[in-house]
């Protein structure tokens, strides 16, 4: 592995593991005590619009999916307050029309020829220098967002109405963390693909909530079990020569169900005493 | 009589095209104690949640301290229904009573070390002091209740919701939950809702039933929460018809 630094597509899918991980752990958490995960995932293939639209329009890449996931970010904050009862559904509807407009705009590219597998698994040992500033950004601004709100974003996730009662403003709240969700997705997409996303969002949170005391805790936790998920992927999958996201959530579904078997093991015991 | 502090004045709630709350005209003055009864579905939670400005009527109109429940809800000191809490959010039980803390608005939300004394002393009050660095989800349902009652208090309200507190604790805990709101009452308004009739035993000064009237009697499930009320509650038309009436008899020591 360490050979292997030497490369700079290396060195880079390093970083990009890393500046992925701050997202995963802290929107993760948020993704997972709010019980968002159908919705990460709806904004993570609909996203796909976007890459769509992108080449459709010869816009930037990143531009072009930011912009659309933000969209459909919004359309989903929208929704889901304003129906409840409807929300999974239209978020489903929306799922599959954002992938469907995506695969109809690159067909309709000419001379498209940009390798689709890239965007449904991810292409980490391609992220180029000027994608890990972008990250850098998008990771400040979510560490920013969530540093100032943090009283009001983890009440708002106990206890909604509490939260309103106390005059919280849950509503602009709600709309703030739909949007770093798709700030984190897009960034994701880049090192595990559209289809991988949620795994990434929610394993690591997943397993660091039962250890964890404090949501604050939780979410440097989800860091750092990110972290070990992506570096070693990575090392799996240079040293097999596999597809670096599959192995990524490989290694991320193996840590799922030992901590589950810890978990069973433990209840057992602790009956059986 | 006391100031009014809460109005509620000809109320209408539908909840998708059925009315759940009708003509529903409530006052309470300060320092009254009042328990909201009626059967599960009957609109108690509504009710309290139109005056805390968490809903909006559709009819009518509410005052609190005067103001609309919006602009007055962080005066209210608030404990919601227990059932709908996640047991397995990694949260202490200090940061849930801190919740109280929040301030109204957008900002760099940060507590205070005033805050935190504050806390502890609220949770003090209820006698779960040693549990302040425990994770909410490892204790017991009584507890928990005491929590969020902590967290009700915290910004030492003037009036007080709470919202079936008497679920998941034993008799000893109810009894000891009422003394410490007997206590309270003295300087606290405080509005209890519950299903269950036993309430009216504490120290409760004034009842009110709140059913809302039923349009469509093909409606099973309601049908049933009809005979339940006919049973348990008195009738449905004491809330529309004006004042909380009193059913219990003065204690002397409130003379």
């Amino acid at each position: 592995m360490l050979e292997a630094l030497q490369f700079e597509f290396m060195r880079n899918a390093l970083l990009a593991g890393l500046l992925t991980s701050i997202a995963c752990g802290v929107i993760g958490t948020f993704i997972v005590v709010n019980r968002l995960v159908f919705l990460s995932g709806g904004i993570a293939h609909a996203a796909y619009g976007g890459i769509g639209l992108a080449f459709f329009f010869g816009l930037p890449y990143v531009a072009g999916t930011l912009g659309f996931a933000l969209l459909v970010a919004m359309v989903m904050a929208a929704v889901t307050l304003k129906a409840r009862h409807r929300a999974d559904t239209i978020i489903g509807v929306l799922w599959a029309v954002g992938m469907a407009l995506g695969v109809i705009l690159l067909d309709l590219t000419p001379g498209y020829n940009v390798d689709l597998m890239s965007f449904l698994f991810g292409s980490i040992l391609t992220v180029p220098t000027s994608d890990l500033w972008l990250m850098l950004v998008l990771n400040g601004v979510i560490l920013l967002a969530v540093a100032c709100y943090y009283n009001d974003f983890l009440a708002l996730s106990y206890d909604e109405d509490f939260a309103q009662v106390r005059g919280v403003r849950v509503k602009f709240l709600y709309f703030l963390l739909l949007a770093m969700v798709a700030l984190s997705v897009v960034m994701i997409i880049r090192i595990v693909g559209l289809i991988l996303v949620i795994a990434l969002l929610t394993i690591p949170p997943y397993i660091a909530e039962k250890y964890a005391g404090s949501l604050k805790k939780m979410m440097f936790l989800s860091f750092l079990l990110s972290c070990f998920f992506t570096m070693v992927g990575l090392w799996l999958s240079y040293t097999f020569n596999l597809t670096s996201g599959a192995t990524i959530i490989l290694v991320a579904g193996v840590c799922f169900f030992i901590s589950l078997l810890v978990e069973v093991l433990k209840s057992t015991r602790f009956f059986s005493a | 009589m006391n100031e009014p502090i809460i109005e509620v004045a000809d109320v209408w709630f539908f909840y998708n095209g059925i009315p759940v709350l009708q003509e529903i005209n409530l006052t309470v003055h300060r320092g009254d104690f009042v328990a909201l009864l009626g059967p599960n579905g009957g609109g108690k939670t509504t009710l309290l949640k139109l005056m805390l400005g968490l809903l909006k009527p559709e009819r009518g109109a509410i005052l609190v301290f005067g103001e609309s429940p919006r602009e007055s809800s962080h005066r209210i000191g608030y404990m919601p229904q227990h059932l709908h809490f996640n047991q397995s959010f990694p949260i202490s039980v200090l940061d849930v009573v801190l919740m109280g803390k929040l301030r109204p608005g957008l900002g760099w939300s940060r507590y205070s070390q005033k805050d935190k004394i504050a806390a502890q002393q609220a949770l003090e009050r209820v006698e779960m002091g040693k549990f302040a660095n425990r994770r909410v989800g490892e204790l017991s349902g009584g507890q928990q209740q005491r929590v969020f009652i902590a967290r009700a208090l915290v910004d030492e309200p003037e009036l007080l919701f709470l919202d079936e507190p008497t679920t998941s604790v034993d008799t000893k805990h109810q009894t000891d939950l009422f003394d410490i709101l007997k206590e309270l009452n003295e300087t606290v308004t405080i509005i209890v809702v519950s299903h269950d009739i036993g309430i009216i035993s504490t120290h409760v000064k004034s009842v009110a039933c709140v059913n809302q009237q039923i349009f469509h009697h093909d409606h099973a499930e309601i049908k049933e929460e009809m005979i339940e009320l006919a049973y348990q509650c008195c009738p449905v038309d004491i809330v529309a018809h004006g004042l909380p009436h009193r059913v219990l008899k003065i204690h002397e020591d409130e003379e």
